[in-house]
């Protein structure tokens, strides 16, 4: 199991690094959204794994999931999610208004390269 | 219990949504709203600053759960000053958006500035690393709104690029809190303080990781080199009030790393010992170097402020990357200065903008209130390159001799007085350009029936100068603050068990975590 998260953390964060240095704004955002997917699962994580177990800590209980990272993660979520529709409503505003949606500044000339090189 | 020091979070919280509910179409009401909410919070905070003036720390704990548990939002001298140093600038900036009509160019400015204000005032005061994050999302989500207001098309670009690289440093600032959590099992700093020295030597492998981390996050936010490819356009681009305001922004990452790397990773603390003389000062210089450069090569007047803006930070972090009381205090006394410094030329750039058809340093017709405009830009071209008489000149001399005794005395010495060079000459040409050679140029008719700027917008632009002349002609009283400032922050003690020792709901069973 901790191999599986791993390993699925790791896929998610080179994915989301990929196409976060994409050089137009949809894939950058899709890259966004992994790169949070993976930080939550990290931060689920850093409570350490244990199946089976209620996050309620009592006296007497001996097996118990740390239930702080849970309602961390509750945080992420909401902040990322709130983040990640900012970013496609300016981005879309930026696209629609300048008809170019490179993430980066193009240099004056480059307008007519299809695949801008900057 | 002393509940005042949640008011400046508060505060803002309640009137934002006011402002949007009640008064959206009465640009008259939120502007009211807006300064009187300004000037509640100043007395709060100056009320906060004579508290904690006797170097007690004020402690609130949120619904009496006790700290490790619950938030706790925590005043000591260093937060209570960068509250009321927002809190003056706050007032300024606010006054300059009314009187230059910036605030009603687009919609909500009212609402988002209080947004943006409960963000900074709670990173200042907040005591626990996660409500930092929290925080930063608020202030950053909010500066997501104000950076594109007034909307066009170069802004809507620069908007796209500001917010995706903020969002990678969240999800890195995620990762670093992950880290810790995983390491320490607390987030709360004091807490982490004395949990950190119990890691055994062998041990430390993820705290490091963490630590990089966490430095990489705050070194985003205060953009040293390399990672401050975000601020000039984004400061460029936006409104010039706004780009005032973000003045402080960068100041919240340098804040950031004072407060973590004093109490948390303190410079003698085996784990993380050589990080920061190792990396952080080298990159501080860089910082330094590319601001001042940057400062000479723009060919527009507002990225020229934009970098000085990058260069300054990059003194700060000079002083704060030496690490011992007098750079921590010599690099407070710069931070004030620094920021009023950087939001003046930001809201004199905007002046200028007012007569001229743009920005660019090129010779073009005179504009209206050139001479009261150009005497700003001088004062303010002054205290940024840190020349006499004014606050720059002091803050960069108490820099070099805080510098005395580290080990790169030499490179710190020359970097700061050869970039100061550069940054005057780019100055003094940008200066030349913009209001000398106007005189050579035929006043067109369109020029001449451009307005002047709003009395109110002088006042604004001018009172942040007159608080740059006072904080130099006060630079003694102000230097002991910071002094004693820095000793409280490298004798954390008082701070540590004054938040975990005080009791509260749940604090008898420490067994179990």
């Amino acid at each position: 199991m901790e191999l599986l998260v791993a390993t699925a953390i790791g896929i998610m964060t080179a994915g989301g690094l990929y196409l976060v240095l994409r050089l137009r704004t949809f894939p950058v955002i899709l890259g966004m959204s992994l790169l949070t997917y993976a930080v939550n699962v990290f931060l689920f994580a850093s409570g350490r794994l244990t199946v089976g177990a209620p996050p309620i800590l009592r006296d007497g209980v001996t097996t118990y999931t740390d239930p702080l990272p849970q309602a961390l993660v509750l945080t992420a979520i909401v902040i990322s999610f709130g983040m990640t529709a900012v970013v496609v409503m300016i981005a879309l505003g930026a696209f629609l208004g300048a008809d170019d949606d490179h993430v980066d500044d193009q240099p004056d000339t480059a307008d007519t390269k299809p695949e801008g090189k900057a | 219990m002393n509940h005042w020091i949640i008011a400046p979070v508060v505060l803002p919280a309640v009137l934002a949504p006011f402002i949007v509910l009640a008064a959206r179409y009465h640009i008259g009401i939120q502007r009211t709203f807006s300064v009187a909410g300004v000037l509640a919070l100043m007395a709060i905070a100056l009320g906060l600053v004579v508290q904690v003036s006797d170097g007690s720390i004020l402690l609130y704990q949120l619904s009496h759960w006790a700290a490790p548990f619950g938030i706790v939002l925590v005043g000591d001298r260093l937060s209570t000053m960068m509250v009321l140093l927002t809190v003056v600038l706050a007032l300024f900036v606010l006054l300059y958006a009314i009187g230059s009509g910036w605030d009603n160019r687009g919609r909500h400015f009212h609402a988002l500035f209080q947004f943006q204000l409960m963000g900074i005032l709670g990173a200042f005061l907040t005591g626990d690393l996660f409500n930092l994050f929290v925080f930063f999302e608020v202030l950053l989500i909010a500066s997501y709104g104000l950076m594109i207001h007034a909307g066009g098309n170069a802004r809507l670009k620069a908007g796209v690029q500001y917010v995706l690289f903020n969002l990678v440093g969240s999800t890195l600032f995620l990762f670093a809190l992950g880290s810790i959590y995983a390491e320490t099992g607390t987030l709360n700093m004091a807490d982490l303080a004395n949990r950190v020295t119990l890691i055994g030597a062998e041990e430390t492998v993820g705290i490091r990781v963490a630590a990089v981390l966490l430095l990489l996050v705050f070194a985003i936010k205060a953009a040293v080199v390399p990672l401050h490819f975000w601020l000039p356009s984004s400061y460029a681009e936006a409104p010039a009030p706004v780009a005032a305001l973000f003045a402080i922004m960068t100041k919240v990452g340098a804040y950031a790393i004072i407060r973590v790397y004093t109490m948390i990773f303190p410079p003698d603390l085996q784990a993380t010992a050589g990080l920061h003389d190792l990396w952080l000062l080298p990159a501080a210089l860089v910082s330094l170097a590319i601001g001042m450069v940057g400062v000479l090569a723009a060919r527009r007047l507002d990225r020229l402020v934009a970098f000085s803006v990058i260069g300054s930070m990059g003194m700060v972090m000079v002083a704060i990357s030496l690490f011992t009381p007098a750079g921590i205090a010599a690099a407070l006394y710069y931070i004030v200065h620094s920021t009023l410094a950087g939001a003046a030329l930001f809201l004199i750039s905007d002046l200028v903008r007012t007569g001229r058809a743009n920005l660019e340093l090129t010779p073009q017709p005179p504009f209206g209130g050139l001479a009261l405009t150009a005497g700003l830009f001088f004062a303010g071209a002054i205290a940024m390159a840190g020349l006499p008489p004014l606050s720059g000149f002091l803050g960069k001399l108490l820099v070099l001799d805080a510098a005395i005794g580290s080990d790169l005395v030499v490179w710190i010495w020359v970097i700061v007085l050869v970039s100061s060079l550069i940054g005057i000459v780019g100055f003094a040409r940008a200066g030349s350009m913009v209001f000398w050679k106007s005189h050579g140029e035929a006043a067109s008719e369109v020029a001449s029936a451009m307005t002047r700027p709003a009395v109110l917008s002088y006042v604004a632009a001018g009172g942040l100068i007159s608080l740059l002349v006072a904080n130099t002609v006060f630079a003694g009283q102000m230097h002991a603050y910071t002094t004693t400032m820095a000793a409280e922050l490298f004798a954390p003690q008082p701070y540590i068990s004054t938040v975990v020792d005080t009791p509260g709901k749940l604090s008898k069973p420490k067994e179990g975590l």
